[in-house]
């Protein structure tokens, strides 16, 4: 292990995953600016102008050309990368299935935020959850660590089974934090990602090459299919891609973290930034003799029901902690989880929804502890709960 | 089935759509000067220029470029009829 | 098959019988040596050429979404200077980007005046049939005044579309790029000429090409060209060039010919010659006048 050659700095999240790219340098970077992800390419393009990375940055003038430019330049075979949050998102979220349906290996770093309106730039899920359908891998960063690693991983990920990943980082709360992060050194993160291997290209002319084609009734169902199973096939290559980090850096990541789950007769499933705020809970109240414990979901998209739904089958009481809202139905990680649990396990699920921080609201220990309350006092009902 | 329906081009599998016809149109070999007007005009592309036979260039006299005049690839000719509206001296006929 | 004509875009698609986009296709492609990869837009070319499994693109091509062609154009260039950088790519190929009007005027202005801002190695070629032809004939930015489409219907309370169209030249022209020029299908040895020009500049280039539709114009199929001379004869469309800012106009008549001449070839038009819209003719034909008058003082 070479961990003697990593730096240990204080950086916040959006520093992080610049460093990180910086380190990768993809070839091509194409964005635009929205806060909370701005950090990002503003460091990025700092980099560039004191010349420390070679990347040609296009500064363009709208989200849905960011991710435009992006699938040129991928489809051209050079490595090509993003960066966006909230209405940028959904701004060029029409381009994001033809990625997916094209499977282009495209990482766009998301620093997630909430929807307007009103407008509320501050952090939640709500962006990334708009588009979970889409066929992106996506992956959640507890802290300014993961945003780092996250993005290492997603780069060797997409470009393992040709398919664009969405490494998410809570706005705010973990993209302008400032954390200890470890910096592994630049020849590690070069060798771990290595080369695009490219097999067919805009540049290859002797072999040309039409992407983008018009499929009917008879062929669109079976491209879907196809699709599926480049999604399905990610849950394998995350597996591994991590293992092979773990080696590199000494961090180990998993689809999702069990937390003193073993015999706790409590667990809040979770993702994201409010995760460590829940760890924090947990182990206060197992201090107190509480068997609590906490499941933090890592992997979002591809859903590992089975593995999730085998964690959860002997745990009692559950309640799973949405930082988005769906409207007129139940938040989205709590209908993954019921899926989870209902397919895995025998029994009527006993899980309760809440929702928490929207636009940026912090969530302390004690709205946590009180979910943990709720669970012990048996309040487990069909209604979504607000912290508020 | 090729992924994310990205292909290459194959002329097997284009559509051969001579068969939208229902006017075809004739080269009259007396009249057309090879001025290849038409060539360029024609959305199909089926129209190139042939050498004309030794005896056919004998009977004509007039023009420079009549040593060549225009063929059609009737495997892809719609049928619509540009070739005959753009030439200069109506050497085309659209017929049945 | 015309072996030179189909050696980068073939015979075999789906273009209604009749249609002018093929030759503006073939003649720009066909104004260079050098390797092209070509950005298109949805719309009446990219549908009818990509139905999977076949494509008539010998070429690399790349179609995405709608509004994209000239972002995605960017990308590209910039992807082919990165691997340039890094001694992937040796000689990188011409990026020529296609869009319908539709896809020019409307939903990709704002990624075309990005493109063009940013200064990047493409030429867009816009084939303006007036409408939003690929999905039924709907106005678009570019439908001229008094002209009758599914969405700004003529009938009983309306004489068509009420704006004039959008001088889309102008607007590319501000950009301040080296090269821009207005073209006609129906003259294809002018368009090969403007897009050798338009291909050798350095930087962003623009031709914006007449194509005529016979389906939605509503003409026979064999009049494309006969009614695209029509449009440059009566001045509706004036083939003309910018070169750094400096204007040439590229055929001048003596005696222009009057809008009804091309007015009425076209179904689309056909309700301007009833009583009730007798002033809506003289305006048009004031209109083009003052067009014309306007560009000759520019040159």
């Amino acid at each position: 292990m070479q961990k003697n050659n990593t730096k240990i700095k204080a950086l916040t999240g959006g520093y992080a995953v610049a460093e990180a790219w910086r380190q990768i340098q993809p070839d091509v970077m194409a964005v635009y600016p929205i806060t909370p992800q701005t950090t990002i390419i503003e460091t990025y393009a700092k980099m560039k102008a004191d010349g420390l990375v070679e990347t040609e940055i296009i500064q363009v003038e709208s989200e849905h050309s960011a991710m435009s430019a992006t699938i040129g330049a991928c489809a051209a075979g050079a490595r090509a990368v993003t960066a966006s949050s909230s209405q940028g998102i959904l701004y060029m979220a029409e381009t994001l299935p033809v990625v997916s349906g094209l499977g282009l290996p495209i990482v766009m770093s998301v620093s997630s935020r909430a929807l307007s309106a009103p407008l509320n730039i501050h952090g939640e899920h709500g962006d990334v959850m708009a588009v979970r359908d889409l066929g992106w891998i996506q992956i959640f960063a507890e802290q300014a660590q993961d945003a780092y690693d996250d993005t290492i991983i997603a780069m060797k990920l997409a470009e393992e089974i040709n398919a664009p990943v969405m490494p998410i980082m809570d706005g705010f709360h973990t993209s302008h934090t400032t954390e200890r992060v470890e910096i592994l050194d630049d020849g590690q993160v070069k060798e771990f990602v290595g080369e695009r291997k490219v097999d067919q290209s805009l540049t290859d002319f002797k072999n040309p090459t039409t992407f983008g084609t018009l499929a009917l009734q008879n062929t669109f169902f079976e491209f879907k299919l196809d699709q599926e199973k480049m999604m399905q096939s990610a849950k394998t290559a995350f597996k591994k891609i991590c293992s092979e980090f773990a080696k590199l850096s000494g961090r180990k990541y998993a689809m999702f973290e069990e937390y003193k789950m073993k015999d706790a007769t409590s667990v809040i499933v979770i993702m994201g930034a409010t995760a460590g705020t829940a760890k924090e809970v947990v182990d206060k109240l197992r201090g107190e003799g509480k068997k609590v414990g906490l499941l933090s979901v890592k992997l979002f998209r591809p859903f590992p029901y089975a593995e999730i739904g085998k964690a959860l089958a002997h745990i009692p009481k559950i309640a799973v902690l949405d930082r988005a809202i769906s409207f007129g139905a139940f938040p989205p990680l709590y209908q993954d989880i019921v899926s989870s649990v209902y397919h895995g396990s025998s029994r009527k699920p006993d899980i309760a929804s809440y929702v928490y921080g929207l636009g940026g609201r912090d969530t302390m220990q004690k709205d946590i502890e009180k979910v943990f309350q709720d669970l012990g006092e048996g309040e487990i009902g069909s209604k979504v709960k607000y912290l508020q | 089935m090729e992924k994310g329906g990205i292909i290459k081009h194959d002329q097997e599998k284009a559509p051969k759509t001579g068969d939208w016809r229902y006017m075809k149109p004739q080269v009259d070999a007396s009249k057309c000067i090879g001025c290849q007007t038409c060539v360029p005009h024609c959305p199909e592309a089926v129209m190139e220029m042939k050498k004309r036979s030794k005896k056919e260039v004998a009977v004509s006299i007039e023009f420079v470029k009549e040593k060549e005049l225009v063929d059609i690839d009737f495997e892809y000719c719609k049928g619509c009829g540009v070739c005959a509206q753009v030439c200069p001296v109506k050497a085309i006929i659209m017929g049945k | 098959m015309n072996k030179d004509l189909t050696k980068k875009f073939s015979s075999g698609h789906a273009t209604c019988a009749g249609c002018g986009i093929p030759a503006v296709v073939r003649t720009v492609l066909g104004a260079t040596n050098d390797p092209v990869i070509v950005s298109n837009a949805t719309g009446c070319l990219e549908v009818t050429t990509t139905i999977y499994p076949a494509t008539s693109w010998k070429v690399p091509y790349i179609h995405s979404v709608f509004g994209n062609a000239a972002a995605t154009a960017a990308g590209i260039d910039a992807a082919q200077k990165a691997l340039q950088k890094n001694g992937k790519l040796k000689k990188p190929a011409k990026i020529i980007a296609f869009g319908g009007d539709g896809g020019t005027y409307d939903i990709g202005l704002q990624a075309l005046s990005g493109a063009l801002e940013r200064g990047h190695d493409f030429l867009y070629v816009c084939y303006d049939n007036e409408g939003y032809m690929n999905t039924g004939g709907q106005r678009s930015g570019a439908t001229p005044y008094g002209a009758n489409t599914e969405t700004a219907p003529a009938g009983s309370d309306s004489f068509g579309k009420a704006q004039q169209r959008k001088d889309l030249m102008e607007i590319v022209k501000a950009h301040g790029i080296k090269y821009l020029a207005q073209a006609n299908v129906a003259y294809l040895p002018d368009l090969k000429r403007k897009a050798q020009k338009a291909l050798n500049t350095p930087g962003p280039s623009f031709l914006l090409v007449l194509q005529p539709c016979t389906q939605l114009w509503k003409f026979p199929t064999s009049e494309y060209v006969a009614i695209g001379k029509l449009a440059t004869e009566t001045n509706f469309w004036p083939l003309y060039e910018i070169e750094d800012g400096k204007y040439t106009i590229n055929n001048v008549s003596k005696q222009p010919k009057p809008i009804e001449e091309f007015l009425k070839t076209q179904g689309r038009f056909k309700h301007l010659f009833k009583d009730a819209n007798k002033d809506v003719l003289v305006k048009i034909q004031n209109d083009v006048n003052a067009s014309w008058e306007k560009l000759l003082k520019k040159v």
